[in-house]
């Protein structure tokens, strides 16, 4: 199969690549690139586990092939923060128990990143139809949902 | 691509459209507006323009999946794939849109009554593509409802409704357009409730036959919901999106 060239920023970095046409972007990320952090759920567009951020909106990495990326921004949960540097939203998760397993983590983070960036001022209600597309089974929600209010209160006291 | 996850379909050569400018944009003509096949569904649902001309496809595309999926998914691309569920096909069926298609014989306007060929199916021709949907929006202050019944918030619906309303300042009926969607394989228009409205006043509606019309429908049957449910839902949706419409109404001369 022919391979295509890309070039692309991800998560700060310019990077050229040759990617099979038939990869879908989740996959190119975990298995050409290893940045596992990016998990893949149904692979159909549904749980939201797979959402990274391309040009400022969140999407479905499996619904994205990998040679559409040519010319955009990519940003994956590896952009945020590190282990004993947690990025504000990420440090509230831990705070707020907004995780157990951790296999919706970053879909949710990602989403809720783009989200926050565009809405700095959501109401609880809004929290919840902004990750309505991303599925935990394990928390209940209630503590991701605070987890983002509390990010986003946080970021208003400060500015 | 979900279909070419679940490996449902397996295409030898795939064209990416995402670039071609020309295919996207929501644009104010003379005689209506024009949304390009490409418009993402996230743009027309943020834009001023259809929210203040066309109140109903906003309203219906907050129930159009999610953030992420409205950030790629696209207003044309909804509309050929025809799911018989989807909100925005629906809504260009309730609005009389035009589908304008191109193909290498060169341009030509297909009206939503004939857009819909089947289950999944559209008009549109092998060798055509859609470039744009034209909607002639209605009267400014017109009554517009829309309500769907979905087992999650995003999901596709199993049933879905919409109705629009046009009146005078006496609160009589002029024109309307109401419709069920989810339940046959195609949106379908209650022609015979829309003319049993004009005239109706808008606080004394008989919604009796307009229910019963959406209650007899050849609803469809699958693993969500059996035929006979589908056909309760179809009677509860009108009901509520028709409700929903009269509230809406302003009332002009």
């Amino acid at each position: 199969m022919t391979e295509h060239s890309v070039t692309f920023t991800l998560n700060g970095e310019r990077r050229d690549a040759r990617v099979d046409p038939r990869i879908h972007l989740g996959d190119f990320l975990r298995h050409s690139l290893g940045l596992t952090g990016t998990h893949l759920g149904c692979e159909h567009g549904v749980c939201g586990a797979c959402t990274v951020i391309v040009d400022g909106a969140p999407v479905r990495s499996c619904l994205m092939l990998a040679v559409q990326i040519d010319g955009t921004v990519v940003e994956t949960v590896e952009s945020l923060g590190k282990l004993g540097a947690l990025s504000p939203l990420q440090q509230a998760f831990a705070t707020n128990h907004g995780l157990q397993c951790g296999f919706c983590t970053p879909g949710m983070l990602m989403t809720l990143e783009a989200y926050l960036r565009t809405t700095p001022a959501p109401t609880e209600q809004d929290v919840r139809i902004a990750i309505s597309g991303n599925i935990c089974r394990c928390t209940g929600y209630d503590g991701i949902v605070q987890a983002a209010l509390d990010t986003a209160s946080t970021k208003a006291s400060r500015t | 691509m979900p279909m070419m996850n679940f490996r449902v379909i397996a295409p030898d050569h795939l064209i990416d459209i995402n670039r071609v400018a020309n295919l996207a944009g929501i644009r104010e003509a003379v005689d209506g507006i024009e949304i390009g096949a490409m418009t993402r569904q996230a743009d027309v649902l943020a834009s001023d323009l259809v929210k203040s001309r066309l109140p109903l496809l906003t309203r219906a595309l907050e129930h159009v999946g999610h953030i992420q999926t409205r950030a790629r998914g696209t207003i044309g691309g909804s509309c050929c794939h025809l799911d018989p569920s989807a909100e925005q096909p629906a809504m260009c069926a309730a609005l009389d849109a035009e589908f304008v298609v191109v193909g290498p014989g060169g341009g030509r306007v297909i009206p939503a009554g004939d857009w819909f060929e089947g289950l999944l199916q559209s008009a549109l021709g092998e060798q055509e593509f859609l470039d744009a949907i034209r909607f002639k929006p209605w009267a400014k202050g017109h009554g517009y409802g829309f309500a769907e019944y979905a087992r999650r918030h995003g999901d596709f619906a199993i049933a879905g409704a919409a109705a629009l309303l046009e009146g005078g300042r006496d609160g009589r009926i002029t024109r309307a357009a109401l419709l069920s969607f989810g339940v046959e394989p195609r949106p379908k228009r209650l022609s015979g409730a829309e003319r049993t409205l004009i005239d109706q006043h808008v606080d004394s509606l008989e919604i009796e036959p307009i229910v019963a019309e959406a209650s007899a429908l050849d609803a469809m049957e699958d693993v969500h919901s059996t035929a006979d449910y589908r056909r309760h839902l179809a009677g509860v949706l009108i009901r509520r999106a028709l409700s929903e419409a009269c509230t809406t109404m302003r009332r002009m001369s």
